[in-house]
């Protein structure tokens, strides 16, 4: 990737600005209606965390709720297949509900409750985030409205059904492409009529400032605890950290940690889809243009007038137009590199991690898969490299054995 | 107007200037319809504005249809999504604009998020307005904490930003929004998206009233009007009333309709509200 800007001085990891500025990206593109909430909202956020309290309810749920530290895992099978570096998988996919998705809500609810707010809404694509936002508002009292898009509410029906087993009302979303992003857009309608009374928890490092950066911050653990257990298990640092990257929270949760450590190489993994023809892939930082979605300024799939791309990833939680401001500028800056890799590729390394270590991925997680196999057998053994394995593969079991013709047993369908 | 006169012309915000006194001269409070360009096609809506004209609006803002709407209801999203599906594009907004300009006699605002006028480039964008004849913008999604570039753009161009404020925006910040306005305040009646509603909010006349003490920019009240009795009842306290949502969802209910046909009904709902805009001598 080409830098664009020149790396700026002070350190990467000294943003945002007080106008939620990562660079020239990020900011607050929102009808009046919302700013109130938005200042509300960061205001809460920065009491919080100054809050000695509020920072140990939110330790206290992430160690016996969630079961963090999640581990740092030797994949030696997979290691001894690509036949080069070590791999290493960071098992968030171990976390209470199945991915990295429940530090954000847990943390967010939490501040719902110091504003007062006792209503939720949230986004949902893969329904990762769903979940998690069901269970922490099942867990700490509060009414939960999720929106999903019709098409998701098909391809991942098991958390569908899981959230509305946790009170939770999910609300499928019809308009245009029926995913991710017309489940945000319908949040946000829902947040305009209702926002004095109903927080809006976000599920990706998206949206207007502060949610970029209070997102970040709450998945920052994931980084946080990679450096850490890097350095008791194997003494130093790994060489390589890869993630997989929609709107890109498990991304930033595990790349923010380390991008002041500049000897260690950071790989987002985008969803390159079909091909990478438009309305093929799902993959903005590789392919898109600086522009303006759901509150901010970052790399969008977009046409020549700023109309909003359609986009195609076989997985639910990539398959977003967007991403989060603060990939766009560690894109520009340099430091992260971003590549994707296709649906077909994908589905190869959910396959082979299924077979060779015992895990079934999370179809986006099994981007960064993909691309973490072929790289270690280019690398040398005595590297090291870290996989965030963001979420299991369980929601995705049915979808994969239809797209493979194969009836709900896993054999092929007579019919 | 004749088209010379665009060359030439005076600040568009003067001739906004120009025709709120002139209205409150005659007594009465701006009419100020919304359609969507493109809606179902261009030459639909070229007629449309022209229809407004005759009607009786003072003012329109013409929506400039985005893919992904926040700030509106189910109506307008509708709207933006059939003009989409047809083919709308910037470069066909400008141009039924140009012609829409030089055939009416109200002045045209375009209601654009600013995600298109980002992407187009803020100079190009207000250039390209200007030379359509368009009066200025209203950018549903743009704060005032971001809009120094566009502001300073509309400024250079005489063209008019108007600024919204809502119940949810506190008094200071009101005050604030006011002071950078141009042309007009947007004041939104309730917190939520476009689309029409029965009551008026509670409470409404008087942040009115309050806004009218605290800044001299005409007060334009939109969001959920839909009937001459809450056009009347805004008309009393603010300077113009924005119908938006029921004049789209006319549109949308007669597209079957011959044009001649559902053009006359458009012109008698529109005339309608437009006599309900003169205020009743006390």
């Amino acid at each position: 990737m080409t830098p664009v800007t020149p790396i700026p001085a002070p350190p990467l990891s000294q943003v945002p600005d007080a106008l939620g500025r990562f660079g020239r990206f990020g900011g607050r593109y929102v009808p009046e209606t919302l700013s109130a909430a938005l200042e509300q909202l960061e205001q809460a956020y920065n009491e919080a965390i100054a809050d000695p309290a509020f920072t140990a309810e939110l330790d206290g749920l992430l160690g016996a709720f969630v079961g963090r530290p999640t581990p740092l895992l030797f994949a030696k099978r997979l290691t001894e297949l690509a036949g080069g570096a070590q791999i290493y998988f960071k098992r968030e996919d171990l976390s209470h509900t199945g991915a990295h998705k429940i530090n954000n809500t847990l943390g967010q609810g939490l501040l719902a409750i110091r504003m007062g707010k006792r209503r939720i809404i949230a986004e949902t694509g893969a329904g990762q985030h769903g979940v998690a936002t069901a269970t922490a508002c099942a867990r700490f009292g509060l009414d939960c409205v999720v929106y999903m898009g019709a098409e998701d509410v098909r391809r991942q029906a098991p958390n569908v059904r899981n959230m509305r087993f946790m009170g939770a009302e999910v609300r499928p979303v019809e308009s245009g492409s029926r995913t991710l992003r017309d489940a945000i857009n319908e949040a946000m309608r829902d947040w305009m009529g209702s926002v004095e009374t109903t927080h809006y928890i976000i599920g990706s490092v998206v949206g207007p400032h502060p949610f970029p950066r209070i997102v970040r911050d709450f998945q920052s653990v994931i980084g946080r605890e990679t450096v850490e257990q890097c350095r008791r298990q194997l003494g130093r640092l790994p060489d390589t950290v890869v993630a997989c990257v929609g709107g890109g929270s498990n991304a930033a949760g595990m790349f923010y940690p380390f991008v002041d450590h500049s000897d260690v190489r950071l790989v987002g993994v985008e969803a390159g889809g079909r091909s990478g023809r438009p309305g093929d892939h799902a993959a903005s930082l590789s392919y898109g243009s600086p522009g303006i979605l759901h509150g901010s300024l970052s790399y969008v799939l977009q046409d020549v007038d700023g109309q909003t791309a359609d986009v195609h990833s076989v997985s639910a939680g990539l398959d977003y137009p967007g991403v989060g401001p603060e990939h766009s500028y560690w894109r520009d800056a340099g430091r992260v590199e971003y590549t994707s890799v296709t649906d077909a590729e994908a589905l190869d390394a959910f396959d082979l991690v299924a077979q060779r270590e015992g895990i079934l991925p999370a179809l986006e997680t099994s981007h960064a898969l993909a691309w973490a196999m072929e790289e270690a057998g280019r690398r040398p053994p005595e590297e090291i490299l870290v996989v965030c394995l963001s979420g299991r593969g369980d929601k995705d079991a049915a979808e994969i054995a239809r797209l493979r013709g194969l009836s709900a047993d896993g054999t092929a369908a007579s019919a | 107007m004749s088209a010379s006169s665009v060359a030439a012309s005076p600040s568009k915000v003067s001739v906004l200037a120009d025709l709120f006194a002139a209205l409150k001269t005659q007594g009465r409070a701006a009419l100020a319809p919304f359609v969507t360009a493109g809606d179902p096609d261009m030459e639909t809506t070229l007629a449309v504005l022209e229809s407004l004209d005759r009607a009786g609006a003072s003012l329109c803002e013409l929506g400039v249809p985005y893919s992904d709407p926040i700030a509106d209801g189910p109506v307008i999203q509708s709207s933006y999504t059939r003009a989409l599906a047809t083919g709308f594009t910037l470069e066909r907004l400008f141009e039924v604009s140009r012609q829409a300009t030089q055939r009416v006699k109200m002045p045209i605002l375009a209601m654009a998020s600013y995600s298109l006028i980002y992407r187009r480039g803020i100079d190009r964008f207000v250039a390209d307005a200007k030379a359509a004849g368009l009066t200025g913008f209203v950018v549903p999604d743009l704060p005032i904490e971001e809009s120094d570039q566009l502001d300073a753009a509309c400024r250079q161009a005489g063209l008019a930003l108007v600024r919204l404020v809502t119940p949810t925006t506190p008094p200071e910040r009101a005050e604030a929004i006011a002071r950078k306005s141009t042309g007009f305040l947007y004041c939104v009646s309730v917190a939520g998206v476009t689309g029409a509603r029965t009551d008026l909010p509670a409470g409404l006349i008087e942040r009115v009233k309050w806004l009218r003490t605290k800044t001299d920019v005409p007060i334009l009240v939109g969001f959920g009007i839909s009937s001459p009795e809450q056009a009347r009842a805004v008309a009393k306290v603010a300077d113009g009333v924005i119908v938006g949502s029921a004049v789209v969802r006319h549109l949308a209910e007669a597209a079957n309709q011959p044009r001649e046909a559902f053009l006359h009904g458009l012109e008698g709902y529109v005339g309608e509200l437009a006599a309900a805009t003169v205020r009743q001598s006390a």
